[in-house]
């Protein structure tokens, strides 16, 4: 066997590979080779660590030493410092809040340190690819407890006393779910795993299927065997190549070593997993869109009731899970409900994943316990606003989701608490907004969306929204009035009440909640035609200060539109007719002349 | 692959497994450092690293790291070695051959001996 004296774990989750991780790896090899060291170093590609904002990232360990934003340069650098002679190089090193060098993040950094990882908890660590460094993990032992020293009832009774309730949005009892599954008549059943995710920002559960496939097939067994399937889809958008090729490969090393296909683990239980491809349409996350759309059928959702507990996939009883929910499953049958308890609220129990991302400093994937506050999330594991800019608010759970002003972010996070603001837990998506975002214009983002993405099988849903859209549209030009900002609310409200399935029933959250705290902004916007973050285009001027402005011509320069005039080293003066206001001007600018008004001059 | 049938595979598995990722997680007993500074390299520090790397495998002893570092300062002393284990004072070894490794590992790390004759010094400069 040859010594391994590195292993060098590199970031293969989505946002590393698209910042370069395959150039830097294929760096490291080159390097590694021409050494000669390839024998001593063994490089892992892993699934995502989470911190994305600072990718391409590698971990080389014995020493824990985290290398951040890597090019193929540094790669060899770091080969023939670090490697060959053990000096660690500084430049590549995680810097921390204050330009701090910080070599092991992980025991030092809060972005690290506050997260409990369930879900994600072999996320970084091992070879995806690899089914024994999962079992290294403790991967696939509660399958062997569930099925051989659990009775079905006995796994279902776990999950429901742990208290885990789904993470695909609608925070649903898991274990009552399964119970469903289980008692309704049938031989034939389902067990399905919603990996549709589909909502802007969100990227969890595509993380933990590149990262950490087996934990979905081993969980998936479990709820097999829990609910009396022998039959499992994994339904998971095209979008998501990785996390397809990574999947399959992990079925295929699952039937090698028996966790999946007849008499598993001489149980008697038989169970198989077949892995479907959704065209990418966010409906088909709702569940009963995704049985039309695994049937074969145009993704379109069902009336409900019947349930899918009872007339699911092929009209037989099906459960569907969400990815980062059955995630939890494996740990807490090996665990106990009790071990799951210790993290969370009495009545969100456990952690959640949440994608960061927008206006904070440390943009990625953690995982928290449930009843943290939206504080200590966004300033402590999101470090704060990057610009020293006031951050405004927060927008959770994406287009069906709300915004939770500042005001409000001492309150715990948890299914009910965010819901009760008028926002949602959702997927996870948090988006941080500042004093530079228009809540119009965010809200007017989500419709668009929600436009997009309404698959037209009912009225409220396909009319209504596109009106919304239209009304915001108007509002964000400087067109709307007064009454339009009724309309919306009461469209809103019937869109809500008379929508199908949760796409309609949702869509008008991001609305909603931002009349809800910021009716002042849509005010503005429609008395005084004024945008209060001046991002609305229709509603400012970009205007030079004379006194500050030293006529370098740099804006002149810049401008697309040729509609910056002035001499040198006199002070210029932006032609409002000619204006495109693409804000070209203020970046060049070295002497703060350059500013926006709104409302926007004649 | 045979199919899995039993909870004993499975342990099997899980510790054969983790013995070689153990390399790469920390919550060790302790460490030896290994100087690979250009004149380490040049006094053979690369084939003193693989024979302690080799001694512990041999001797099974997985609770150690392995850590280099660069130049220790005391080139004319080269291979040099410090063993680091908690609680105790840290020793710097010289001289570190192949098979001094080989002696160190045994002596010292298994055993709770110092090896006299190769301590270049003791505590922390």
């Amino acid at each position: 066997m040859p010594l391994t004296t590195n292993t060098i774990l590199i970031c293969a989750g989505g946002a590393c590979i698209s910042s370069g991780e395959e150039s830097v790896k294929n760096a490291l090899e080159r390097k590694i080779k021409e050494y000669n060291l390839q024998e001593a170093i063994k490089i892992v590609e892993t699934g995502c660590m989470g911190a994305c904002s600072i990718g391409p990232l590698m971990v080389i360990y014995p020493e824990g030493v985290y290398y951040q934003k890597l090019t193929p340069k540094a790669a060899e650098k770091i080969v023939e410092e670090h490697l060959l002679k053990g000096r660690i190089v500084e430049e590549y090193l995680y810097k921390g809040d204050k330009g701090k060098i910080v070599p092991q993040p992980q025991e030092e950094i809060p972005f690290f340190s506050r997260q409990v990882k369930i879900a994600t908890r072999n996320l970084g660590i091992i070879d995806p690819l690899n089914i024994e460094e999962y079992i290294a993990r403790d991967g696939y032992f509660a399958l062997y407890k569930a099925l051989k020293e659990m009775k079905p009832e006995e796994v279902i009774n776990t999950i429901k006393e742990s208290g885990l309730r789904g993470r695909g949005g609608a925070g649903f009892p898991t274990g009552l779910k399964w119970e469903f599954a289980r008692k309704a008549p049938g031989d034939e059943k389902y067990m399905i795993c919603n990996a549709d995710e589909g909502d802007p920002g969100a990227f969890m559960d595509r993380s933990i299927l590149e990262g950490d496939p087996h934990t979905i097939i081993e969980a998936m067994t479990i709820a097999g065997y829990a609910i009396g399937a022998n039959k499992g889809y994994v339904y998971v958008r095209a979008e998501y190549p990785i996390a397809i090729e990574r999947l399959s490969e992990a079925l295929k090393q699952a039937h090698e070593y028996g966790f999946l296909g007849e008499n598993i683990l001489d149980s008697g239980f038989s169970f198989d997993i077949e892995i479907r491809i959704g065209a990418g349409a966010f409906v088909c996350g709702e569940e009963t869109a995704l049985i039309n759309s695994i049937e074969g059928k145009r993704g379109q959702p069902r009336v409900k009731p019947p349930y899918p507990a009872q007339k699911g996939l092929w009209g037989k009883p099906t459960n569907i899970n969400n990815v980062e929910t059955l995630a939890c499953v494996p740990p807490i049958i090996k665990n106990g409900p009790q071990w799951f308890r210790q993290w969370g609220t009495e009545k969100s129990p456990g952690t959640k994943v949440f994608a960061l991302a927008g206006k904070v400093k440390n943009t990625g994937l953690v995982e928290v316990p449930m009843g943290i506050t939206l504080r200590e999330l966004i300033y402590e594991i999101g470090g704060g606003s990057p610009t020293g800019k006031k951050i405004k608010a927060v927008q959770t759970g994406g287009p069906s989701g709300g915004v939770i002003p500042e005001e409000y972010f001492d309150t715990p996070v948890d299914f009910e608490s965010l819901t009760q603001l008028g926002a949602i837990i959702g997927s996870g998506g948090m988006i941080v907004l500042d004093e530079d975002d228009c809540m119009v214009d965010v809200a007017k983002f989500f419709l668009e969306f929600t436009v997009d993405e309404s698959c037209g099988k009912c009225t409220p849903c396909r009319e209504g929204t596109k009106i919304m859209y239209e009304i915001l549209n108007k509002i964000t030009n400087g067109e709307g009035t007064e009454d339009d900002i009724e309309t919306l609310e009461k469209l809103g409200n019937i869109i809500k009440d008379s929508s199908l399935c949760g796409l309609g029933q949702t869509a008008p959250n991001p609305v909603l909640s931002t009349l809800r705290y910021y009716k002042d902004e849509y005010i503005a916007h429609v008395r005084d035609k004024a945008c209060p973050a001046k991002k609305c285009r229709n509603l400012i001027s970009y205007v030079i200060d004379t006194s500050k402005c030293v006529g370098c011509t740099a804006c002149a320069r810049v401008c697309p539109a040729s509609c910056i005039d002035g001499e040198i080293k006199k002070p210029h003066e932006i032609d409002q007719e000619a204006c495109i206001k693409c804000g070209s001007c203020i970046e060049v600018c070295r002497f703060g002349a350059i500013s926006k008004v709104s409302p926007a001059l004649d | 692959m045979p199919k899995i049938k039993s909870l004993e595979e499975l342990m099997k598995i899980k510790e054969e497994t983790l013995k070689n990722v153990k390399m790469r997680e920390s919550g060790k007993r302790g460490k030896i450092i290994v100087a690979m500074g250009t004149c380490g390299i040049a006094a053979g520090a690369k084939e003193t690293l693989n024979a302690i790397v080799e001694a512990l495998n041999e001797f099974g002893v997985e609770d150690i790291k392995v850590v280099q570092s660069g130049c220790m300062g005391l080139c004319e002393v080269e291979p040099t070695i410090k063993v680091e284990i908690e609680g105790e004072i840290p020793v710097t070894y010289g001289h570190v051959t192949p098979e001094n490794a080989k002696r160190i590992v045994k002596q010292h790390i298994v055993a709770g001996d110092l090896v006299g004759d190769l301590i270049v010094k003791q505590g922390e400069e």
